[in-house]
């Protein structure tokens, strides 16, 4: 395929659906895929067919709109008519409601500011192609980036514009992603590799799988053109296992992509060579560390190693390899199709673009979201989340997970932007955010994430492994009302040593959730020590002595 | 063929001018020039992981700890190998291992010899500050020469390096997580039905602890022959 090619592929392919009268759109990604889209689907083709409209009327199954406790989610376009908690018997009102007004009952308020609030970017597909379907990724413009930098521009240039754009890694650490791009480009090797971490461990996260099941085509574009900038020839796609949705989807995005050479040997008519294989992951937080991640490619146990090197220089089987989040390569297309100047007007100053959160807890509206960075937590939790529900009130929000930390009620009109985050104790994290009520103990929600740390662990190193298996004892011991003031420093004595003396991410930021607990709500830790103090045993000890 | 020359690196330990070749990481610098800094997973002639995190040091310009077994070193570096705060971090790791395994010294076959006991005196270590984890581990004796005993096990992976890097065997291996993570033998088979080990008896006299023994020995006479790996390998024209 060559670009005019594409161009007109799209063309014809908007010409196309731009005569239908309408597009009825299913969501099929996972939870909606769990409450039953399937079946609507199958009706609503079935009806269709039965009414003779097929050739009007088009049945699609689509990706994430975002709201997904309210689906399963069904829209018609182009008369932008959308309806959440749909089932397959609404499907004849529903088609009967086409020409007429929309089912009430079951339509959803798109004025609502869960939706008006968000930017979409990363998502801006989603909900609106099937993903099953290259031509139309092709026809919303998709691979015209890649063309573009194919045609138009050197590695360097595609270097320079996403160094313009100021994009940083999503995936948690918020690494300039054109400074990456350019170590990886420097290195001098007859091979090196891009790596799009999909492993997503982070409990409660799901923003990754749902651009892999909504828009799997916009990763893998986002991974040529950064394979072409590195001068990489091979690739690799990590999902994790317990993903077989997105692993199907981009199986199959990946045949339609070599199919249509856009992907293989000699792309879009150039020179340039790229192949992309999909590795499973068994599921393990430590994982998604890109040195564990890379010794994971490799066959080995998923185990970190000391950086430097950095996989930059000495990545799978010691050849300089990229490793960027999902989320991140999602962000390349638009960005090389508008230019980073465009990207890098939307954000604070230091922090560029829109940002995916998966929003849950006690919160109204929980789904999946994407917001403009700088965009305040009180804004996130109140007004694209509708709040908290009934009668109870706001105390805390969570960010970043395992390795994040919990901002209280008077600190909620912070930004949302990853220097602002971490001074507040957090991190941005890869998009977790969870809403706590005034029924949470901020003591449990620590001892909840060092559980998950200290289970996960991969145990190389010391004080990651006993530290946090140290620390879960402390907080159980707080738990239980069992604690002593004892406890109490030597859980601060813990964290200080598992941060400062782990060898990867995992131990160092597993104190996390302790610390902003600490910070923010030290009074739950010393209330459970106070209650700690029974007569009786002050009365025993006094016996024994005397 | 001509082995270009390495470079040489001047930097300071503690304050004390020392010079290195390029290729040498700080610990064998700090070696060479007789300061001492804790290590209990690294061992010469075997391939540095950085794990245990005992060798950490300071590198003046970065708050980050560095492992100084596999830390190479720079022009100019300003390396603290001692300090209150090493000092108190190195302690509560080895406190920790106490904690975590069940080491009773008295009834070891390795009490003398071992080289955790041996770091937890230097330290300075007369208590443990943390609860034990009593954690139910279990003792394979049923290799017809040699003993595992989990219990005593510290996850250096000495075992699993020495088998698989110098023996050629690849017996060893660690599965699961975090303090349930366990040295295993081929697919965790009884070492005794191990298909692959050649009882060369490396892994035994590279363990650090009495985790790895020879049946039949008592206290005084287990001893760990840990410079007979160095001497092998430069036999074999390959040390490291
Ligand atoms: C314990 C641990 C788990 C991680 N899990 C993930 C993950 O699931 N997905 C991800 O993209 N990055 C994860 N990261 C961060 C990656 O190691 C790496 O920094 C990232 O993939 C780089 O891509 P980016 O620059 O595009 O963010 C994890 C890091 C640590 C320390
Ligand atoms: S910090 Fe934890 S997860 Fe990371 S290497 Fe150490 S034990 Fe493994
Ligand atoms: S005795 Fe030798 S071959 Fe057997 S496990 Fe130990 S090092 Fe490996
Ligand atoms: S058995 Fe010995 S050498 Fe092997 S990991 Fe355990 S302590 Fe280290
Ligand atoms: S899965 Fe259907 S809206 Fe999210
Ligand atoms: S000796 Fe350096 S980390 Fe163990």
């Amino acid at each position: 395929m060559t670009p005019e090619e594409l161009s007109e592929l799209a063309v014809a392919e908007r010409q196309r659906l731009d005569r239908l009268a309408h597009q009825i759109n299913v969501c099929t990604a996972t939870a909606c895929h769990a409450s039953g889209s399937e079946a609507i689907k199958t009706r609503l083709t079935a009806e269709v067919r039965e009414r003779g409209i097929s050739g009007q009327c088009l049945i699609r199954g689509v990706g994430c709109r975002g709201l997904c406790t309210n689906g399963p989610m069904v829209s018609v376009e182009p008369q932008g008519v959308l309806y959440q908690h749909v089932t397959a018997d609404d499907a004849p009102a529903l088609l009967d409601s086409l020409a007429s007004e929309p089912v009430s009952h079951i339509q959803a308020p798109t004025d609502d500011p869960f939706y008006t609030r968000q930017h979409r970017i990363v998502l801006e597909h989603a909900g609106e192609i099937d993903p099953e379907q290259i031509t139309e990724y092709i026809a919303v413009g998709g691979y015209q980036a890649l063309a573009k930098a194919l045609y138009e521009m050197s590695p360097a240039d595609v270097v320079d514009e996403l160094t313009t754009s100021g994009l940083r890694g999503r995936g948690g650490a918020g690494f300039p992603t054109g400074l990456k791009w350019r170590t990886v480009a420097k290195a001098l090797s007859d091979r090196k590799f891009v790596i799009c971490n999909g492993d997503e461990g982070d409990p409660g996260a799901f923003m990754d799988r749902s651009v892999l099941e909504s828009d799997p085509h916009r990763v893998l574009e986002g991974m040529a053109i950064a394979a072409y900038a590195v001068g990489a020839h091979e690739g690799f796609l990590y999902v994790r296992a317990e993903y077989p949705l997105a692993i199907k989807r981009l199986t199959t995005a990946i045949r339609q992509a070599r199919q249509r050479n856009l992907l293989g040997d000699a792309i879009l008519g150039t020179p340039f060579t790229f192949h992309v294989e999909i590795r499973l992951g068994a599921g393990a937080f430590v994982c998604g560390e890109e040195t564990a991640l890379i010794a994971s490619i490799e066959g080995e146990r998923g185990s970190p190693r000391p950086r430097p090197p950095y996989p930059a220089e000495v990545g799978l089987w010691g050849r300089p390899t990229l490793i960027n989040n999902v989320e991140t390569l999602a962000n390349i297309a638009p960005i090389i199709k508008n230019g980073g100047a465009w990207f890098a007007g939307i954000g604070t100053e230091k922090s560029k673009g829109t940002k995916v959160f998966a929003l849950t807890g006690q919160v109204k509206n929980t789904g999946l979201i994407e917001v403009p960075m700088g965009i305040s937590l009180r804004e996130i939790v109140f007004d694209i989340g509708g709040g908290v529900p009934e009668g109870r009130s706001f105390k805390a929000v969570q960010t970043g997970g395992p390795s994040g930390g919990c901002i209280p009620d008077e600190l909620l009109d912070s930004s949302v932007d990853y220097e602002s985050l971490t001074r507040l104790g957090s991190i941005m994290g890869s998009g977790g955010m969870i809403v706590m009520d005034n029924t949470s103990s901020m003591v449990e929600v620590a001892r909840y994430f060092m559980e998950f740390s200290m289970t996960e662990s991969c145990g190389k190193c010391i004080p990651c492994r006993v530290g946090t298996a140290e620390m879960h004892g402390i907080l159980t011991r707080f738990c239980e009302k069992r604690a002593t003031e004892r406890d109490l420093a030597l859980l601060e004595q813990l964290c200080d040593l598992t941060r400062h003396a782990s060898l990867c991410g995992l131990g160092q930021s597993a104190p996390n959730p302790i610390l902003s607990t600490l910070r923010y709500f030290k009074q739950e830790y010393l209330a459970a020590l106070e209650s700690n103090q029974p007569e009786e045993v002050g009365a025993a000890a006094e016996e024994g002595r005397s | 063929m001509t082995v270009p020359p390495a470079r040489i690196r001047t930097l300071t330990i503690d304050g004390k001018d020392v010079g290195a070749r390029e290729d040498e990481t700080i610990l064998d610098v700090a070696r060479e020039n007789g300061i001492w800094i804790p290590t209990l997973c690294q061992m010469t002639g075997l391939s540095n992981i950085g794990a245990c995190r005992l060798c950490l040091v300071e590198v003046a310009g970065s708050t980050k700890l560095q492992p100084a077994c596999v830390t190479r070193v720079e022009e100019g570096m300003q390396v603290t190998a001692h300090s209150d705060r090493l000092a108190e971090y190195r302690k509560m790791i080895v406190e920790l291992l106490f904690a975590e395994g069940n080491h009773i010294c008295s009834v070891c076959v390795t009490n003398g010899h071992c080289d955790l006991q041996w770091l937890a005196q230097r330290l300075e270590i007369d208590h443990i500050r943390f609860p034990y984890l009593y954690g139910k581990r279990s003792v394979d004796a049923s290799h017809e020469r040699f003993v595992l005993d989990h219990n005593r096990c510290v996850l250096c992976t000495r075992c699993v390096r020495v088998c698989d890097e110098v023996e050629g065997a690849h017996t060893w291996d660690i599965m699961g997580r975090g303090t349930n993570a366990r040295v295993i033998t081929d697919l965790a088979q009884p070492w005794g039905e191990s298909t692959s080990c050649t009882s060369c008896g490396k892994c035994v006299s590279v363990c650090p602890t009495g985790a790895l023994f020879e049946q039949g020995k008592a206290v005084t006479e287990m001893v760990k022959h840990r410079e007979l790996l160095p001497m092998l390998l430069t036999m074999r024209g390959r040390q490291r």
